[in-house]
This record gives C-alpha cells, sequence and structure tokens, in this order.
C-alpha cells in the first residue's frame, strides 16, 4: 500500500483548486451556492476565494477543497500503449534495419470530416513537433500524410496500394462522440474488406486513450503527449513481434 | 505613421509589384470564369431563397435544373432562367422560390424576350445593392453613434456549440464581458459542402451552420446587447468553402461585419480545387465590399502546419499576395483584415522579440489595414495556467504594435472547446494588459540595429525571394509544386473542380455588372 493525497503544502492536506461556471447572478448568494456545491462533492474545506459575473445570469468561481479521499498508488495500472520506454528515432532505424530488414510504410489521415490535421501533423511531418522529428524524416520508414478530412474508405484504399504496414487515425473533434463512430466505422470497414489482420492500426488524438483505442478493435491508441518516436516505437515492436512468431 | 522598423520603401514596393505581376495570370482566368456558387450567389441577392422537402436549397434546385436540361446552358449563367421564370409566371421572388420548393422546372418555361429579362434582373440588382446599402448605413450609423466604445484593437471572440439558440447566450455574455466581436465558427464539414443548409440548426460539431436564419438570429441578439452596452458588436463568420460568395451574399443581406475570406485558404487546406478557389474568392470579396464587410485572411494557418520562426516569410507573401487579390475584387485597404498569428515555439530564445518584428513589420507594411492577429494555438498544451501566461504575451505583442483584430486566446486551447469562464479570462487578461500599457505604442521605439528591426528586414528581404520564385514559376505551378504551406495541389485535382464554369458569349450577371460599376472595377 502507498496511500497518496492530493497535496498543497503539507503532506496529506488534500488541497484541491477548482474553478467553474454556475448558471446563476454573482453575489452573497451564489458563492454559497458554490461552496455547497463543492461540499457536496465529498470536499472538507471549502473557501471560495473568488467570484465574478459573467453576465446577468451566470457567474465565476475560483474555490479551494479539502478532500480526505486517497488513492492507492501501488495498485495503479495506467492506460498506457507501453511501460518501457520509446526508442528515439536513431534506435527505431536502427531496429528496423536489424530486426526487419526492410522499409516499413505507414499511411495515416485525420478520417471523417474532422479538419484539424495538427495531430497527424505532428506525428507524421517532417518537421514533427517539440522537436521530436516526425515519421517523414526517418530514413527507414515510408511515410504517406493524407491531411484531414478523409473519408476511411479512401483511407484503406490507400493503404492496401501502398502496401502498408500501419494505419495511423487521427481523431480530434470529439463533440457528440463522433470520434468513435468514425472508428469503428474504420474497424468494420476493414473487417468487412478482411483486410483488419493485414495492418497495425493506430489511432491517436488529445482525447483518445489506449483503452478506448482497443476496445474499438485498433491494435493501440495515442493521447496527449505523444511524439512520433513513441508511435514508431510500438509499430516497429510490434512487427517484429508478429515476424518472430 | 513613424517608422520603428526602418522598411527600405523601394523593396516593399517591389514586393506590391511583385504581387501585381502574380495574381495578373490568375485575375485573367478569374474574369473568363464563374462557378456554381457565383451563379448562386447571384441568385440568392435576387432573392432565391428556401429549400425542398429534402432540403436541397432553392438555388441548387435552379442550378441543377439548368445543368439537367443542357450543361452549356450554365455559360450563360443562371440568373437569365430565373427571371426568365418570373416573367413568365408572373410571380414576385417569394411565390417563385416556393413553387420551385415544390417542384417547378424552370427550363419546362420557354426563354422569352431577352431584353425584358435583362431589365427586370437589373431592377432586381438594384433592388440588392438598395438592401445592402441600407445594412452599410445602419452600421455606419450605430458606429458614430457609439463611437470611441469600443477597445482598441477590437476583442474578438469566438462561439462554437452547434446550436444557435446556445451560440446566442455565450455570445450575449461574451459581449456584456467585453467583446467587440463575436464569430460564430462553422460545423466542420461545412466547407466541403457545395450548398448552404436553409433555416435555423441546432445540430453541428464543432460549431454551428451558417445559414442565413442563424446569421438573422445571431444579429437580432448582438443588435439587441449592443444597445444594452452601448457599443457596437461586430458579427463574423466564414466566407470559405465551397460556398464562398454565396455565404457572403448571405452576410451582405444579414449584415454581418466581417467575414474569414482567404484568397488561397480553402486551396491549402481544404484541398478545394484551385481554380475554383480563385473564381469564388474574386466574386466573395466583391460582395463583401460592396457591403463594407471587413474580410479576415487566413495567414494563421500557415503556421499552424509550417514553423512560425523559420516560415515567417510565407506570411508576409501570403499578406501581400491577399492584398492584391482584394484589390482587384475591390476592397480598401480598411476592409482588409490581413491575418498573422502569435505561434512561435514558446521555447525559442528571444522568440518574444521576433513576434514584436513580425507584428510591428505587419503594421507599418499594411499602415491602414486593421490587421487580425490570432493567438497562439500550436503550442497551447493543456497546462491552462501556462497558456495563460502566452496569451498574455500574446495580448502585449498586439497592443505593443497597435493591431487592429484581436482574436483572443483561450487558456484551455486544444483541451476543449471554450467554456464560458475561458472568455471571461482571455477578456479580463487582455484588458489588464492593454489598459496597462495604452500608449505603448507612442512612446516605444527600437534600436535601429537591434535585433527586433534586424529580423524584419531579414524577413522581408526573404518574403521577396520567395515571391520572385512564385513569379518565374507561376501561381498555379508554385501551388501545384508545394511552395505554399508545403502541400502540394494538382491544378484539376481538389473538390469542386466540376462546379468550375467558363463564361459564354451570352454570359449574363448584373449582380456581378452592379458590383463592379458600385466598387470602380468596371472596364478595368
Amino acid at each position: 500500500m502507498n496511500v497518496i493525497r492530493p497535496y498543497g503544502d503539507t503532506m496529506d492536506d488534500g488541497k484541491v483548486q477548482l474553478s467553474f461556471t454556475l448558471p446563476a447572478p454573482d453575489g452573497a448568494r451564489g458563492r454559497e451556492a458554490a461552496r455547497k456545491l463543492v461540499l457536496s462533492l465529498g470536499f472538507k474545506d471549502c473557501e471560495v476565494v473568488h467570484s465574478a459575473p459573467l453576465s446577468a445570469e451566470f457567474s465565476f468561481y475560483v474555490v479551494y477543497g479539502k478532500t480526505e479521499t486517497s488513492v492507492d498508488f501501488d495498485a495503479v495500472v495506467a492506460d498506457e500503449a507501453s511501460a518501457d520506454a520509446s526508442m528515439g528515432m536513431d534506435e527505431v532505424n536502427e531496429f528496423i534495419r536489424r530486426e526487419l530488414g526492410r522499409k516499413v510504410t505507414v499511411v495515416g489521415a485525420c478520417t471523417g470530416f474532422d479538419a484539424h490535421t495538427v495531430g497527424i501533423d505532428a506525428i507524421m511531418n517532417m518537421k514533427g513537433y517539440n522537436h521530436h522529428y516526425g515519421l517523414e524524416r526517418y530514413p527507414e520508414i515510408e511515410a504517406y500524410n493524407l491531411g484531414a478530412q478523409v473519408p476511411n474508405e479512401k483511407l484503406i484504399d490507400y493503404a492496401v496500394k501502398v502496401n502498408a504496414d500501419a494505419i495511423l487515425v487521427s481523431q480530434v473533434v470529439t463533440q457528440k462522440d463522433t470520434h468513435i463512430h468514425n472508428m469503428t466505422e474504420f474497424i468494420e470497414l476493414l473487417e468487412a474488406k478482411g483486410l483488419r489482420g493485414r495492418f497495425i492500426c493506430v489511432a491517436g488524438g488529445p482525447r483518445i486513450g489506449n483503452k478506448l483505442a482497443v476496445e474499438l478493435g485498433f491494435d493501440v491508441g495515442f493521447g496527449r503527449g505523444t511524439y512520433a518516436d513513441d508511435v514508431a516505437t510500438f509499430i516497429v515492436k510490434k512487427l517484429a513481434e508478429r515476424k518472430g512468431a | 505613421m513613424r517608422t520603428k522598423l526602418h522598411l527600405p520603401k523601394d523593396r516593399v514596393d517591389y514586393a506590391r509589384q511583385l504581387a501585381r505581376r502574380i495574381t495578373q495570370p490568375v485575375a485573367d482566368f478569374i474574369d473568363g470564369h464563374s462557378s456554381v456558387t457565383v451563379e448562386r450567389a447571384s441568385l440568392r441577392l435576387a432573392g432565391a431563397d428556401g429549400a425542398n422537402a429534402d432540403g436541397v436549397p432553392v438555388p441548387n434546385l435552379v442550378l441543377d435544373q439548368i445543368r439537367a436540361a443542357d450543361p452549356a446552358l450554365l455559360e450563360e449563367g443562371a440568373t437569365l432562367r430565373y427571371v426568365n421564370a418570373l416573367l413568365k409566371t408572373g410571380d414576385e421572388v417569394p411565390a417563385l422560390n416556393a413553387k420551385i420548393a415544390a417542384g417547378l422546372d424552370l427550363m419546362s418555361l420557354p426563354l422569352g424576350d431577352r431584353g425584358a429579362i435583362e431589365d427586370r434582373a437589373r431592377a432586381l440588382a438594384e433592388a440588392a445593392a438598395a438592401k445592402v446599402k441600407a445594412n452599410r448605413l445602419h452600421r455606419d450609423r450605430k458606429l458614430e453613434e457609439f463611437r470611441d466604445r469600443n477597445n482598441k484593437p477590437l476583442l474578438y471572440l469566438i462561439v462554437a456549440t452547434g446550436n444557435i439558440y446556445e451560440d446566442v447566450k455565450q455570445a450575449k455574455a461574451a459581449a456584456k464581458q467585453g467583446a467587440d466581436v463575436i464569430a460564430v465558427i462553422r460545423t466542420t464539414a461545412q466547407s466541403l459542402l457545395d450548398y448552404v443548409p436553409f433555416g435555423a440548426t441546432t445540430e453541428g460539431f464543432g460549431g454551428t451552420y451558417a445559414t442565413q436564419e442563424n446569421f438573422r438570429i445571431m444579429r437580432a441578439a448582438l443588435d439587441e446587447v449592443a444597445e444594452q452596452e452601448k457599443r457596437y458588436i461586430l458579427l463574423t463568420n466564414y466566407a470559405s468553402g465551397l460556398c464562398m460568395p454565396e455565404i457572403a451574399a448571405m452576410g451582405a443581406l444579414e449584415r454581418l461585419d466581417m467575414m474569414l475570406n482567404d484568397s488561397m485558404y480553402g486551396i491549402l487546406f481544404r484541398d478545394i480545387n484551385m481554380f475554383r478557389t480563385f473564381v469564388d474568392q474574386k466574386f466573395s470579396r466583391m460582395i463583401n465590399a460592396h457591403a463594407g464587410i471587413i474580410i479576415n485572411t487566413g495567414e494563421d494557418n500557415y503556421l499552424t502546419t509550417s514553423d512560425a520562426f523559420e516560415k515567417a516569410y510565407t506570411v508576409l507573401a501570403s499578406q501581400f499576395l491577399n492584398e492584391e487579390f482584394g484589390f482587384r475584387a475591390g476592397l480598401p485597404p480598411k476592409l482588409l483584415g490581413l491575418g498573422h498569428a502569435f505561434e512561435m515555439d514558446p521555447t525559442i530564445k528571444n522568440g518574444f522579440l521576433y513576434e514584436l518584428a513580425q507584428a510591428q513589420m505587419a503594421r507599418e507594411i499594411f499602415p491602414e489595414h486593421p490587421l487580425k492577429y490570432m493567438p497562439p494555438t500550436k503550442f497551447m498544451s493543456g497546462d491552462v495556467f501556462k497558456g495563460f501566461a502566452m496569451n498574455a504575451m500574446f495580448n502585449f505583442v498586439s497592443k505593443a504594435t497597435n493591431q487592429g483584430i484581436h482574436l483572443l486566446g483561450m487558456l484551455t486551447e486544444a483541451v476543449h472547446t471554450p467554456f464560458m469562464m475561458d472568455r471571461y479570462l482571455a477578456v479580463e487578461n487582455a484588458k489588464y494588459v492593454m489598459n496597462n500599457m495604452e500608449d505603448f505604442y507612442d512612446d516605444v521605439e527600437f534600436r535601429k540595429d537591434g535585433l527586433i528591426v534586424r529580423r524584419a528586414h531579414e524577413v522581408l528581404s526573404q518574403t521577396i525571394s520567395f515571391m520572385e520564385e512564385v513569379e518565374s514559376i507561376g501561381m498555379f505551378d508554385a501551388i501545384e509544386r508545394g511552395l505554399f504551406a508545403e502541400v502540394k495541389r494538382p491544378k484539376d485535382g481538389g473538390k469542386g473542380f466540376e462546379g468550375l464554369i467558363k463564361k459564354g458569349p451570352g454570359y449574363f450577371n448584373p449582380f456581378e455588372e452592379r458590383l463592379a460599376s458600385e466598387l470602380g472595377l468596371a472596364g478595368k
């Protein structure tokens, strides 16, 4: 057992900061409503440190609460693609040369009506993101970034055409669960064509978890803070695993 | 304006000449062409509105009927057939719209006397122009009545719930908090629809459908807040995608004040065919110009796909090109809200100085233009506290360089569509920073041999080299080869190519004629 609580300035003080809007006018009554709300969440102490009107009908609160709730850190299992550290770009290329002995082909797109290329670009474009080069820069990887608003059908056809090893599906917009419909449709299409086993399927996006992606039939899901190295490491290790099997 | 950067005037003039030369072949192409959405926009100006039971809008029905009868007839323009139907049925516009929505085929009516059709069509163009002028006059009067009540730069906030009635609540709150400009972001798929949906809408993804009824609803709401706040609230929407001119027409009729309108955005970032986009942007900008609508160009997009430090020159080059395409469509400098963005990697040493250089350079090269400055998005991480600090730096640069339109950054960018309180915090941040440095712009100069001045000169010089390369290759080929935003777009590729129309010898468009004469473009 390794029980932990939020740390403010003393071990186990359980201090948490919250901010939210209430559909009620600002004022003494609004602040009391905010306090009661936070207490009802299970916080023991609650201090409303700031409130302001957003309009005649809405008000904003900054609140500090104290919780006695804790978590056993030893019992925590993370929803991550791999517990191992990812290899860097050079290591990945070396791994491909050594273990696979051929180039690896990756096709990626932001699918459906989603117009946000920022995620797929961060993973695939030459430049990469935050000093992690994208897959296009990897000499041992042939990377095809199809951009945004690509229909699932088109992405699959392209992957077949270039004989891809892996397909990356990026989903940024999650309003009304569009990402789930899109990702489900992608896997169903692959299965209908009898192609699911042919590709390593990777989902990614700021609100995509590994658990969700695997549930929907992907091999893996990558969320916020993922770089090209993480994706490349997963793909090449999986390919090596399949080769060995 | 006193210069702080000492940019060589002859080089700036030369860049403008390059822009003129680069856009000339494009302009020649545009003059010989129309498109399905240019025709539909003309019909909308004539009053064509409504939709059939399947939701197909009346302007689309008209185009579909002409095309089904004989695609070559589109070369005469769609207005001819619509106005012919008015004369043949003896109906007024609303009654004809209802009949078309109910299934009337315009092509079943024989084409009558061309002179009579043209007279009636010109009367409709006259009526549309009068309506748009009245809107413009109303805006000018309100701006005069509430003069000096708006923030400088104008504070611009976005609402994006998908439901126009929910948008209204958020927009009113944002205006009450201090916003001068409200943009209703569009649902993510709309740019690729080759029609404009009809009526009020409550379902959208990442935004709300741009429809004429939605425009009307939001306009009324903002006018109401404006009276309470004694501050004119500008309404913004997107004249972009496959229906640029139609949305511009709706914006003109419903008194929008700003519209996103970029000459190349659709090509590069939405994979819309280049010829189609160039034709569409021209007509849409003529409509914007006549309506006194400030356009916002999309240079910020270059920086979300490319590095903002290394590719700073692509922003300036695009500003020159957008300006020239704007001039060619009759937009004066005061309606050219050229875009740029605060998107440099926050870990760059002296990044703030480079941002300052870029923003000041835009200010000096485009002195009368209400520059539209966009906040950091690419390096917003989910660390809302750092994000708030980055937004403060952005606010500082904007005020320090006297920008015109300031799109407020959200501390929760990259996390979710903004909460109501996120907008409030953004306004508070901006007001604090901007009030604290009210006279900074007039008071502070830069060292002549310093980092900021040198950076601006370097970017101008890179811009000129880049534009020389584009000129030598030619605009269409340059796009095809990926010179812009590192994306390659084939000439015959992209969406909407099939909707391009070659103007025939009998082409008739009284709205285009009218706009050209109002804007002083006739005979050019």
